[in-house]
This record gives structure tokens, C-alpha cells and sequence, in this order.
């Protein structure tokens, strides 16, 4: 499948979300938004992306992005799926029983960013000490005990 | 044998087989591993936190550190995303030099792999042998960057200086002498009826749960799923070169390491081809400011490095210092298939197979 | 060691039992010194130059030294690497299973300082030295394996220094002033 067939595809399904599908560096890229996530990561899986290659997120203040890159081998297409979660009620459906490959990498944004993943089978913080307080890679991250580097530039 | 017979084991985080630090919580019946848990983040440094307060350039060095026993290919990969999110062009000679740098630092992580896979099977003399290639390719890369490991050489827009005189016959003196090393190795260790017979049917993956679990480089080539970034996405000039991506069959740690000696044999061919064709010119972009403020925007960009497929997220705010950098690390993805192949087999077994994930810890905890 | 110090105190009040006991040191000295077992404490990249020492091209066991991953079977602990807030507790515990007497080595920025990692991180210990105390320091990112040799060479003084009677051991004269500034 080509990119062009990928997005004719995603714009039948997703009509409303047809202006927001761009294709950059060879790869699709998906806007949703919290409500429509899971129903676009279901569609995908099952027109044969079958890998999860990462999950990621972003802190842009007010809210933050979440952001999935699956790939098909056999189609030889890429595209991420960014939806946008408020920072108030981070908590998105989890999406390990789709790819296994969400496990960890769904932990790991729990543990730095605070997001809650539901239905995961085991969310504990997976980088950090069990008993740390907040999550550092949010931008608003208070910590005494950083130093911070003077700006060499 | 019922629940309660069951005994908690704690392995690591300091033990000299967990190939760095790595906690493996362990339920064994008797001998036999019921469930195993590995614990990370022993060496989280907050590398992703740190470079939000660094510049492009001076994130360079960090990437280093992430995979150390592979930090030229960690490099590339950061500096492939920079160079897709500013529109930067590598000249010709600068992306042979990044290739040939990358195929020997492969060579040597594998030198680092195929070793411990020695030491765990108690072939601790395979370790040394492996390690005396290992020492050639750093000395290369020593008269190359100046250090032995963490090189800080490939940089955005190209790699830090050119090749000094008399690399180039060094380099190939190396690859003369180093597939008759492989076959040596492969007959010392993989020939060794006690290394096959703690090897050979351990930690079987399937071919199907490899791509479910996102594994990607030897672990999932040992499996026989044959997706290698190299071929089937090409980034660089890897499309002018003629090489063989080798594959497993039945998925044990014995095909994946025999998977990795291969690919140290295949190396040596791209970056023998690579030394032919190399042409004179600059290798580094020109016109490069050193603060480099790229428009605002995402990019994600991926290579194959020696434990699969490793690729960058970064997002600018069109600012001197990334808004946010990520590191899809694949010994991180590779590590979660512990749990399941570890099960049913004993507890010298689970040391063998957490061998052959191949795990970085810098790279899986970042 | 109780029945040591009663001997060592017994050779002191005896005359000419001086002799005995600074022969007693020399050798033990010599002998510990000469074969000081490490024990690798190596986190990340450091710990590539510290297995890099202990094989075949720069060879550790020309010195006396193995590494051992045991702590109660070794003499000197060689922190290579970066020591986070997660994994320090290991540390701390390894470092008390040790017997006495014993000697820690920071090998690498990161175990003397904190390294690059000294700044805008939340996870990592600015130095080994903030729970345990270090003798020798290498700086290096990472040092070369010669360095760790070189250290361990060093660490040799230091043994010299010890004494099977409480009263004689002496402190070395190190390069780096104590904080506060006195001189060691």
C-alpha cells in the first residue's frame, strides 16, 4: 500500500479528520484527538499494521500529546498517530491488547509524565524508585536537587 | 509442585551476569523459573530531561552514553533526526565515512555480545578472543575521534573531522584478518557441544510474538522475521552496497547469536565496499551554524544499530535546545520479552537468555 | 581481631619487638598490596574499560588483581560508572559486605562528580563519594584502562600505610585537601 491509498483510506474513515492527515518524510501522520484514539489504533491494527514501534509522549502545557508510530512490514508503510490528552484528565485507554509492545513503553510514560494508561495490566512506575514523588519530564517539574546547567553557548 | 513450594530469587542489580545493572526478581519451583521480572532503571540518569537544557550540538555527546558499547551508531540516529527537522543536507563522503563507522562499531558490539554469550555458557576464552577484535576496532576508532568509547564523532551536518593518513590501511589490514576471526569463534563457541547444549532450544521466541513485542535487530532476525532497516527502509548509502541480512530459524539464543557473528562477517563487506567507494570532499555541511535553531516542528528518525532498530523523536519549538527529545530504544522493547522467554526453563538458562537479548542498560534505562 | 591487637601491643612493650612487628607490616603490606582483588562495581560505560583492564591487551592479573563479583572475596571496590539515586542502596550494601580492610576507587567522572550527569538531571548521585569513602579518584569519561591501573599502583601507598597495630597506622599524604581544607 502507498501513502496515497493510506490516506484515502483514513479519509473515508475518519472524514472529519481528513485535513489533519499530512504525510511527512514518507511517513503518515494521524491527528486525533483522546475520544477517537482507540477507535483509530482498532482500524489501523486491523488493516495490517501489526507493529508497535513507539510510544511517546510530549508536554505542551496545558495538555499533552501522545504519539504512536506503527509500522506494516508487509504494506512497507509507516504513520504516527498523535492524539491530544488535557493535562487535567490524563488517562487514555491502554493499547497492550493490541500490541504487546505497549508494556513497557506505556509504564514508562506513566512513570515520567503521569499519564494513566486503562486496562494496563500492570501500571507501576518502571524507571523510577517506587516511592518517587511526580514526574520529571513534565515541564513543570520541581526538584531542589537539580542543578541546572549554565547556559554555554 | 503447588504455589507455596515456590522461592523468590533476587538476581542483580550488581552481578556479574546480568551484563550491567539489572534486577531480575525471579520465582523459581526447584530449579525451574516460574516467572521472571526484570527490574530497570538502575542507571536512569534522565538523559531525555537533560537534553531539553542542551544544545543540538551538545546533546551529541549525550547520545553517547545511551548505548556506550555502540555510541557511534547512537550518534547517527540522534543526528539523522536533527538533520530531517532542519533541512540539513550530509555531503557524500561524510555518510561512507558514518557508514564504515557504524558497520565496525556494529563489529564490535556484537565482539561484546557474542563474548559474554561465552562467558555465561562458561566459555570465558571465547570472551577474549572476541575482545581481541574489539580492541582493533577501538584503536581505529581511537585514532579517529580520540577516545576509546564514547566518541562524540558523528555530528549534525556530517562527522567531526576527516579520516587521519593511514586509516584507511589500518581499516583494511582489520577486515582482512577478521572473518577468518569469526570462523574461529564460530568453531571455538558456537562448535562447542557444551556451548550448544546451553544454547540450542533456550528462550525460543516465536516468530509472531517477536513482531507483537515490537523486538526488532538480531532478536527478532533469530526468529526468522526478516525486516532489516538497512535494506528494507534504506536511509544513507547503504542501497550502493551488496550484503546478505542473515536469518535465524528456530529462535533460540544459539540463532541469535550465530545471527550476530554473521552480521560481523557481513559488516566487513559493506565497509570493505564502502572503503572502495569512497571519493574525496568535505564532510561536513557547509554553512552549518553552531547553534543550530531548526523550525518548529517534530521528526522521528531510525537506523539499524547492532540491538535493532533505535530511533529519535524530536520536537523543536524553534529554539536553540530541542523541546523534547525521546530515544526508541530497542534493547528497552527487546528486554520485555524476558518474562516470556525465561518461563519453564532453570535459573543458569534465564542468565543465557537475558545474554542473548543483548541488553545496554544505558540504552534501556536512559 | 582482638587476639592481633593483643599481639601487636604484646610486641610493642617487648624490647626489640619493634623489628618484629615493621617486619610483620612489611610483608602483610606487600602482600596485600600485591594482590589487591577488585570488585567490579561497574554501572555503565566505565565499566567497558573496566572489563577492557582485566583482559588479555592490558591484563589485570599481571598485577595481582581479578576481578571477583563476590564482595566479601576482595579488597578494593571499583565504582565505574554512573551511581543513581535507584541503585545506590546496592552499592552501600555491597561496600558493608566487604571485609575490612578495604579501599574504594572512584573510576570515571561520573563516580567522582557526577560527570556529564552533574546537571539538570533528578536520578543521579553527584559522586560516589557522597556514601562512601573513596582513596583513589581517576577522572576520565572513560579513562583509559591504564588509568584504573595506574590507580590501583597507587592504591599500593595506601596499603603500605596499614599497620596490624592500631596505633602505628599512619595516613598517607594524597594530593587532594580534605574539606575544610586541611591537607590528608
Amino acid at each position: 500500500m502507498t501513502i496515497d491509498e493510506l490516506r484515502e483510506h483514513l479519509c473515508a474513515a475518519y472524514p472529519d479528520l481528513c485535513p489533519l492527515f499530512s504525510v511527512e518524510f514518507s511517513d503518515g501522520v494521524l491527528l486525533v484527538d483522546q475520544a477517537r484514539l482507540r477507535e483509530a489504533l482498532e482500524d489501523l491494527k486491523e488493516m495490517g499494521f501489526d507493529r508497535l514501534g513507539m510510544v511517546t509522549a510530549v508536554d505542551f502545557g496545558d495538555e499533552f500529546e501522545l504519539v504512536y508510530r506503527l509500522t506494516s512490514r508487509s504494506m512497507r508503510v509507516g504513520v504516527f498517530v498523535k492524539a491530544s490528552v488535557p493535562r487535567s484528565t490524563a488517562c487514555v485507554r491502554s493499547a497492550v491488547d493490541l500490541w504487546p509492545a505497549a508494556d513497557w513503553q506505556e509504564r514508562e510514560i506513566f512513570d515520567l509524565f503521569g499519564i494513566a494508561f486503562e486496562a494496563h495490566p500492570d501500571l507501576r512506575r518502571i524507571l523510577l524508585t517506587d516511592d518517587w514523588v511526580g514526574h520529571p519530564l513534565r515541564k513543570d517539574y520541581i526538584d531542589g536537587s537539580i542543578i541546572r546547567r549554565p547556559d554555554y553557548l | 509442585m503447588s504455589a507455596k513450594c515456590r522461592t523468590v530469587v533476587n538476581i542483580g542489580p550488581s552481578h556479574p551476569s546480568t551484563h550491567g545493572v539489572c534486577r531480575v526478581l525471579v520465582e523459581l519451583d526447584g530449579e525451574i523459573v516460574k516467572h521472571a521480572e526484570p527490574i530497570i532503571g538502575h542507571l536512569h540518569r534522565g538523559i531525555e530531561k537533560m537534553a531539553e537544557n542542551r544544545t543540538y550540538l551538545q546533546v551529541v555527546p549525550l547520545t553517547d552514553r545511551l548505548d556506550y558499547v555502540g555510541s557511534m551508531y547512537a550518534n547517527w540516529a540522534y543526528c539523522r533526526a536533527v538533520e530531517r527537522l532542519a533541512g540539513i543536507r550530509v555531503p557524500e563522503r561524510a555518510e561512507y565515512i558514518r557508514v564504515i563507522v557504524c558497520e565496525l562499531q556494529r563489529i564490535a558490539s556484537h565482539m561484546m555480545s557474542i563474548g559474554s554469550t561465552g562467558a555465561d555458557t562458561g566459555a570465558f576464552t571465547a570472551f577474549m578472543y572476541a575482545f581481541n577484535q574489539r580492541e582493533q576496532v577501538v584503536d581505529l576508532f581511537e585514532a579517529l575521534s580520540g577516545s576509546r568509547l564514547t566518541y562524540n564523532y558523528v555530528r549534525p551536518g556530517g562527522v567531526a573531522a576527516d579520516l587521519p593518513e593511514g586509516w584507511l590501511e589500518r581499516c583494511r589490514e582489520f577486515l582482512a584478518q577478521h572473518p577468518a576471526a569469526m570462523m574461529e569463534i564460530d568453531e571455538l563457541l558456537f562448535g562447542n557441544v557444551i556451548c550448544r547444549a546451553r544454547t540450542k532450544g533456550i528462550g525460543v521466541l516465536a516468530p509472531q510474538d517477536a513482531i507483537d513485542w515490537g523486538a526488532s535487530g538480531p532478536v527478532a532476525r533469530g526468529s526468522g522475521v526478516d525486516w532489516d532497516l538497512r535494506r528494507d527502509d534504506p536511509y544513507s548509502v547503504y542501497p550502493r552496497f551488496d550484503f546478505t541480512v542473515p536469518l535465524g530459524e528456530r529462535g533460540d539464543c544459539y540463532d541469535r547469536g550465530r545471527v550476530r557473528l554473521w552480521e560481523c562477517v557481513e559488516s566487513c563487506r559493506i565497509v570493505t565496499q564502502a572503503l572502495d567507494q569512497l571519493e574525496p570532499g568535505p564532510v561536513k555541511a557547509e554553512g552549518l551554524p553552531r547553534l543550530l535553531a531548526p523550525r518548529q516542528g517534530d521528526a522521528y528518525d531510525h537506523i539499524e544499530s547492532a540491538r535493532g532498530s533505535l530511533g529519535v523523536y524530536l520536537v523543536s519549538d524553534g529554539s536553540v535546545r530541542p523541546y523534547r527529545m525521546h530515544v526508541r530504544s530497542p534493547a528497552f522493547c527487546n528486554l520485555a520479552l524476558l518474562p516470556l522467554l525465561a518461563e519453564g526453563h532453570t535459573l543458569s538458562d534465564l542468565v543465557v537468555v537475558l545474554g542473548s537479548l543483548d541488553p545496554v542498560f544505558g540504552e534501556v534505562d536512559r | 581481631m582482638a587476639g592481633v591487637d593483643e599481639f601487636a601491643r604484646a610486641l610493642e612493650d617487648t624490647p626489640g619487638g619493634g623489628v618484629v612487628l615493621t617486619s610483620i607490616d612489611a610483608i602483610s603490606n606487600w602482600a596485600r598490596g600485591h594482590s589487591l582483588w577488585i570488585m567490579p562495581m561497574g554501572t555503565a560505560c566505565c565499566a567497558m574499560e573496566l572489563i577492557a583492564a582485566s583482559f588479555s591487551r592490558f591484563d589485570f592479573d599481571r598485577h595481582g588483581s581479578i576481578p571477583r563479583p563476590d564482595p566479601r572475596h576482595t579488597d578494593v571496590m571499583v565504582v565505574a560508572g554512573t551511581i543513581t539515586k535507584k541503585m545506590a542502596p546496592s552499592v552501600k550494601l555491597l561496600w558493608e559486605q566487604m571485609p575490612e580492610p578495604k579501599w574504594c576507587v572512584a573510576m570515571g567522572n561520573c563516580a567522582v562528580s557526577g560527570g556529564i550527569f552533574h546537571h539538570d538531571t533528578y536520578s543521579v548521585i553527584r559522586g560516589v563519594d557522597e556514601f562512601l569513602p573513596v582513596d583513589v579518584y581517576i577522572a576520565g569519561c572513560p579513562p583509559r584502562p591504564e588509568s584504573l591501573q595506574d590507580a590501583l599502583l597507587r592504591l599500593r601507598e595506601k596499603v603500605r600505610s596499614e599497620s596490624i597495630s592500631p596505633s602505628r597506622r599512619r595516613t598517607v599524604e594524597g594530593l587532594l585537601p580534605l574539606p575544610g581544607g586541611e591537607k590528608r
